[in-house]
Formats: structure tokens, C-alpha cells, sequence
């Protein structure tokens, strides 16, 4: 019996030394999307220049994982709003839920129509709102640097000074950040639990925390990485990563997607004095 | 509405506790700044243009209107000649963050805020917002110190539409007002107006772009000071369409193309409403702020305004208007359950 719990002591030891090593090779590593070492221009004050409109080309948003294509949940609105088939920004393919948690996403994916919260119009969260089908501009001030999402107005100012503690949890959660070499490393948490990955119902609980890595990799383009962590839903740490692209075209700008009014009709219309009849126009 | 209540006052206590200065600093106002023992120097980012960067909060006891008492006095001579001004009715009002809650009268379109909170009663006035000292007797400026007539045409469709609105206030989401819905505030403009609660904004500077983000209702605006001209004007925009530029240390927005349900001063406004701001940073901890709206279509005259804006500590917290929005459900449910009764 000792023997067989002091194996199991030294079992336990080891898968703790091996997610450490795991999650050190997931901090420290460099991936191979990383590996060329191309050096962003500089700002005036010497930091990579991450500044633009930038914006995901993938479909991420249906799915973090790798998919096939599949029906929409409206029927009426056929081919254009059914998923597209995409290979996925999970690093190792499979997120490591816990059992009950994967159980929960699939139920998630039944009832999507009712629980997206961007069917809501709600704030994306982190780091679902870098993926979603909207630009997003990087200003670097020369102290903080702020990320503003097209989608839902969403905003998050990255404190770039001493670390600080979030009063609360919010939709945004609270970002700390720094450089490290060519990288801007954000430091993500006081997440709430009300956000999900993606349209498919992959989702967090409010412990999650995430580590993100914006790295130039060519003129126009970033490499995105989100370290992902949640011991309440995963049963390790794990990583997605994807390019982000410069939106060139002339005069590039975010515009408005305020999406309240587009969401009221979902959230209050059966609240109506006189139901909608049918469908909008 | 209380569900923004209790995160807004959850956001306040945490700005507030940022933000605390000595009740002395309140009170240490002058009519104008006083000698600096060294000379302040303008602190400019590695462009050369002057660093406006940080949190501030804007709050503030003036008015946005004038007492008619004071007729055309644009200052106050002293802070006892404010207080004596207050004793008597007048303006110089304590303990409420932002301007007044506009009189029905006042607010043609209902669509000031339903609720105006007092923070006085919260323990939230007074020394824990932190306000920048002045002697104005009103935001807008020049001799009359309030928002100039509308035209009579334009009164009376408001009129109208006011009448119209308040028969159906209750049957939709739609059909209450803005704020309400979480769309805009109806203080973030431009021009940005102090707010009741949560008077705080963040300006950060990139290359070729100013960012301001308003704690209310975590409204964003990226105006562009790259040269660029405006967006087309098909493209209307709740907090229309800014463009930037310098003109020696000043930044000047000028903003055209608002959706034309934009309210600004409790009017809705027209397809020719132009705005013009004006930040000057004028020492370590103030900016001066200005602006100018001009909208032919609706007012009898353009009118201007100013005041100060202050640095404080702290980052911003996230006002999630929209999403903890409880109140709008309950209130339209409300609404139907009293119909069947």
C-alpha cells in the first residue's frame, strides 16, 4: 500500500514536473511560426510597431478546432450564414477539457442560437474578440496601448506601467502588459465566464487567465498567440495561435458595428406590445 | 437601470478610490493658476506633439447652462463670491458630479436620462471625485452662457415626435430612449459632456491616431490625425465621424456625419451638424477642453463651451452597459403585465 501511494506521490510529482515543463515550453519556446526572425520597423520611442487595423482570416469564429462545414442553425438562411470548414487554431488540435466540461460544450453547440453571446451583442471577450469576423486597430501610445474591437465597440486599454489588479471581473477582463524582444505579452485576467471561444460553444470558466503574444512576422501581418489556462474546464494549459492581417485597403478605418439595436429584438422582442410579424427586411 | 447602478457605482467606488484627493486640494481654488514655482514645460511624445496621454476625469460642478442671475459673467471673481452665489440660489452647485438633470421642458426629445443619480447620497460627491478647479459660471461660453434657441420648425417636429413617442413609450425595446438601450449615453458626443457618475476618459496617441475611450459606455472614438479626409457621408455613425489635426500645441477634431438620431444638448441633431473640439494641455495635471457645434439646421446660432479636464490614477474600469441591461426586460415586462391588469 505505501509502496503503490509513494508511486503514486512520485506519478503525481511527475505529471506536475511535466505540465510545469509544458507550460515553460509553451512560455519560453519559440514556435516554429515564430522561428524567422523578421523585426518590425520601430516606433520613435524604440518599441516593435505594432500599430493598424488588423484583422483574422480564418474561421476560428465557427470553431476553434479543426471542422468540417456544416448547416447553419436558420434553415432560411441557407448556404450564406452555414459554417465554413477550417483547420483549426489549437495548437495540438484537441482542447483538453475535463469530461463534464466537454459534455457542457456540446450542449452549448445545441442550444447556440439561444446562449451565443454574440448573438447578444455582447462583449467578446478575450481572445475571442481578435478572431471574430471584424477589424480591430492596435493604437500604441507610448505609454499604454490600446486595442479597439470593431464588434460591439469593445475596447481594452493595456497598462504597459507596474502591473496592476483588476477591481472586478468584466467582460474585457484586465490586461497587464510588456515586451519581450520583438513581442508585446499580455497578461489577461478577472475574466468573467459570461464569453465563449467561438460560435461552436466552446467556453471558460471565470478562472480563466490568458497569456497573448503579438509578434510582427512580415510588414502586414502578425503572429497571434493566446496561452490559455483554466483548471476548472482543461486539464492542462493550452495554446492557440494564428496570423492576423493588416487591412490595406486606402483609408482603412474601424467603423461603428454598434450592435445593441441589431441584438433587441432576440433579447426583448417577446416583450413587444405587437409582435414583429416575420422577418426583417 | 440598477443593474447600471450597481456596476456603476461599483466602477465609481474604484475610480473614486483612485481618484481620492485631500479635501484641501478641493479647496485651494484660484482664479488663476498661480505662479509655478518652476516653469512647466510641455511633455511631447517622441513625434514632438504634445502628450496628452493618461486617465482624467472630467466631472465637474458647472453648469451647463448659466443662472440667469449672473447674466452675462462668464467667471465668478472668487471661490467666496461662488459660494455666496450658491447660498443665494444661483450656480456654483456641490456634490453632484455633472451637470443638472434637464427639466422636462428642457428635454424635448426625453432623451436625457430617465434617472439621474444624486452621488451626494452615496457618499460619492464631494471629495472623492476629483474635479478641476474653476470659476466659470457655465460650460457654454460668450455673454448668454446657454444652448441658443432651436429653429421653430424644428421645435415643433420634436414636439411632435415627443408626443408621438410618449404614447408608445412602453410597447418595445425601440421605443425607449437610447440611453436607455445602451446605444449612446447621450453625453459622449462629441462634444463630450460630463457625465452624472463615471466622469473619466483615456487618451492614448499612436502613430497618426488619437484613441479616447469614455468610461460611459466604454464609448471608444480612434480619430485619425494622419491627414485623412472624412468617411463617405453615407456612412452615418453614433459618434459620427472625427478627423484630427494639430494647429500648434492643440489638438482640433472636427466631427460631421452623425446618425441622425444623435442627440446633443437634448436635441436631436440635423445632416449638417459639424463639431469642433479643441484639447490644449495647459499644465502637468489639466486639459483645456473646447468645443463648438454648428448644425445650421437646428439651432438659431452655433454656441461653444469649455472646461477643464484633470489627471487622475488609475485605469479605467469597464462599464458593460449593454450586457447587465436587466433593467430594460423588467421594465417591458412590467409594462405588459400592467396592460393585462
Amino acid at each position: 500500500m505505501q509502496i503503490q501511494s509513494g508511486k503514486r506521490r512520485w506519478g503525481s510529482w511527475l505529471l506536475v514536473g511535466t505540465a510545469g515543463l509544458a507550460l515553460l515550453s509553451l512560455a519560453v519556446l519559440p514556435t516554429p511560426a515564430q522561428a524567422p526572425a523578421y523585426k518590425a520597423p520601430k516606433t520613435k520611442d524604440g518599441k516593435p510597431n505594432l500599430n493598424g487595423i488588423w484583422q483574422a482570416m480564418n474561421e476560428a469564429n465557427w470553431d476553434i478546432r479543426p471542422h468540417a462545414a456544416s448547416q447553419g442553425p436558420v434553415y432560411a438562411l441557407g448556404a450564406a450564414y452555414s459554417a465554413p470548414a477550417g483547420l483549426g487554431v489549437v495548437e495540438s488540435g484537441e482542447i483538453p477539457y475535463k469530461p463534464e466540461a466537454a459534455a457542457k460544450q456540446k450542449q452549448n453547440y445545441t442550444d447556440r442560437l439561444k446562449l451565443d453571446p454574440e448573438v447578444k451583442c455582447y462583449m467578446g471577450g478575450v481572445p475571442r474578440s481578435t478572431y471574430m469576423p471584424y477589424p480591430f486597430q492596435i493604437i500604441q501610445g507610448t505609454g499604454n496601448v490600446m486595442i479597439v474591437y470593431e464588434y460591439a465597440g469593445a475596447v481594452r486599454v493595456i497598462n504597459m506601467g507596474a502591473p496592476t489588479k483588476a477591481p472586478a471581473d468584466s467582460w474585457m477582463g484586465w490586461s497587464n502588459g510588456h515586451w519581450e524582444g520583438e513581442s508585446l505579452v499580455v497578461d489577461v485576467t478577472s475574466l468573467n465566464d459570461q464569453t465563449w471561444f467561438d460560435r461552436a460553444g466552446n467556453w471558460h470558466s471565470d478562472q480563466l487567465h490568458v497569456v497573448e503574444r503579438y509578434t510582427a512576422i512580415g510588414p502586414d501581418a502578425l503572429q497571434y498567440e493566446a496561452t490559455i489556462d483554466d483548471p476548472k474546464v482543461f486539464t492542462r494549459p493550452w495554446k492557440m495561435s494564428m496570423p492576423l492581417y493588416r487591412r490595406m485597403e486606402k483609408n482603412a478605418q474601424l467603423l461603428e458595428y454598434k450592435c445593441v439595436e441589431f441584438a433587441e429584438e432576440v433579447l426583448y422582442g417577446h416583450l413587444r406590445k405587437q409582435p414583429l410579424k416575420g422577418d426583417s427586411k | 437601470m440598477r443593474r447600471h447602478l450597481l456596476s456603476s457605482l461599483i466602477a465609481l467606488v474604484a475610480v473614486g478610490s483612485l481618484a481620492i484627493v485631500p479635501l484641501a486640494a478641493q479647496s485651494q481654488v484660484a482664479a488663476k493658476p498661480a505662479p509655478a514655482a518652476k516653469a512647466w514645460t510641455m511633455p511631447r511624445t517622441p513625434d514632438g506633439k504634445p502628450d496628452l496621454q493618461g486617465v482624467y476625469s472630467n466631472a465637474t460642478n458647472i453648469p451647463v447652462a448659466r443662472p440667469a442671475n449672473l447674466g452675462a459673467k462668464e467667471f465668478y471673481d472668487s471661490e467666496a463670491d461662488k459660494a455666496a452665489s450658491a447660498a443665494a440660489g444661483g450656480g456654483g452647485r456641490g456634490g453632484r458630479g455633472g451637470p443638472a438633470r434637464p427639466a422636462a421642458a428642457a428635454d424635448p426629445e426625453g432623451n436625457g436620462l430617465a434617472v439621474h443619480y444624486d452621488t451626494s447620497q452615496f457618499g460619492l460627491g464631494g471629495p472623492t471625485v476629483k474635479r478641476a478647479a474653476s470659476l466659470r459660471t457655465s460650460i457654454i461660453t460668450g455673454p448668454e452662457g446657454r444652448v441658443p434657441a432651436v429653429l421653430p420648425e424644428v421645435a415643433k417636429a420634436a414636439q411632435e415626435r415627443r408626443a408621438n413617442q410618449q404614447a408608445h413609450q412602453w410597447d418595445s425595446a425601440q421605443n425607449r430612449p437610447l440611453a436607455e438601450r445602451c446605444i449612446t449615453w447621450g453625453f459622449e458626443g462629441p462634444p463630450m459632456m460630463p457625465v452624472g457618475y463615471n466622469s473619466t476618459l483615456e487618451i492614448v496617441q499612436g502613430q497618426g491616431y488619437v484613441g479616447i475611450v469614455q468610461e460611459m459606455i466604454h464609448d471608444t472614438r480612434v480619430i485619425p490625425t494622419d491627414g485623412r479626409p472624412h468617411g463617405p457621408a453615407e456612412i452615418k455613425r453614433w459618434m459620427g465621424d472625427s478627423v484630427g489635426h494639430w494647429e500648434g500645441d492643440t489638438l482640433v477634431v472636427e466631427t460631421v456625419n452623425y446618425n441622425p438620431l444623435v442627440v446633443i444638448q437634448q436635441q436631436q441633431v440635423s445632416d449638417a451638424a459639424k463639431v469642433t473640439e479643441r484639447f490644449t494641455r495647459i499644465d502637468a495635471d489639466t486639459i483645456t477642453y473646447q468645443f463648438t457645434v454648428d448644425d445650421p439646421k437646428t439651432w438659431v446660432k452655433p454656441f461653444s463651451g469649455e472646461y477643464n479636464m484633470v489627471h487622475i490614477d488609475g485605469g479605467l474600469y469597464e462599464y458593460a452597459c449593454h450586457e447587465g441591461n436587466y433593467g430594460m426586460a423588467n421594465n417591458l415586462s412590467g409594462a405588459r403585465a400592467t396592460e393585462k391588469k
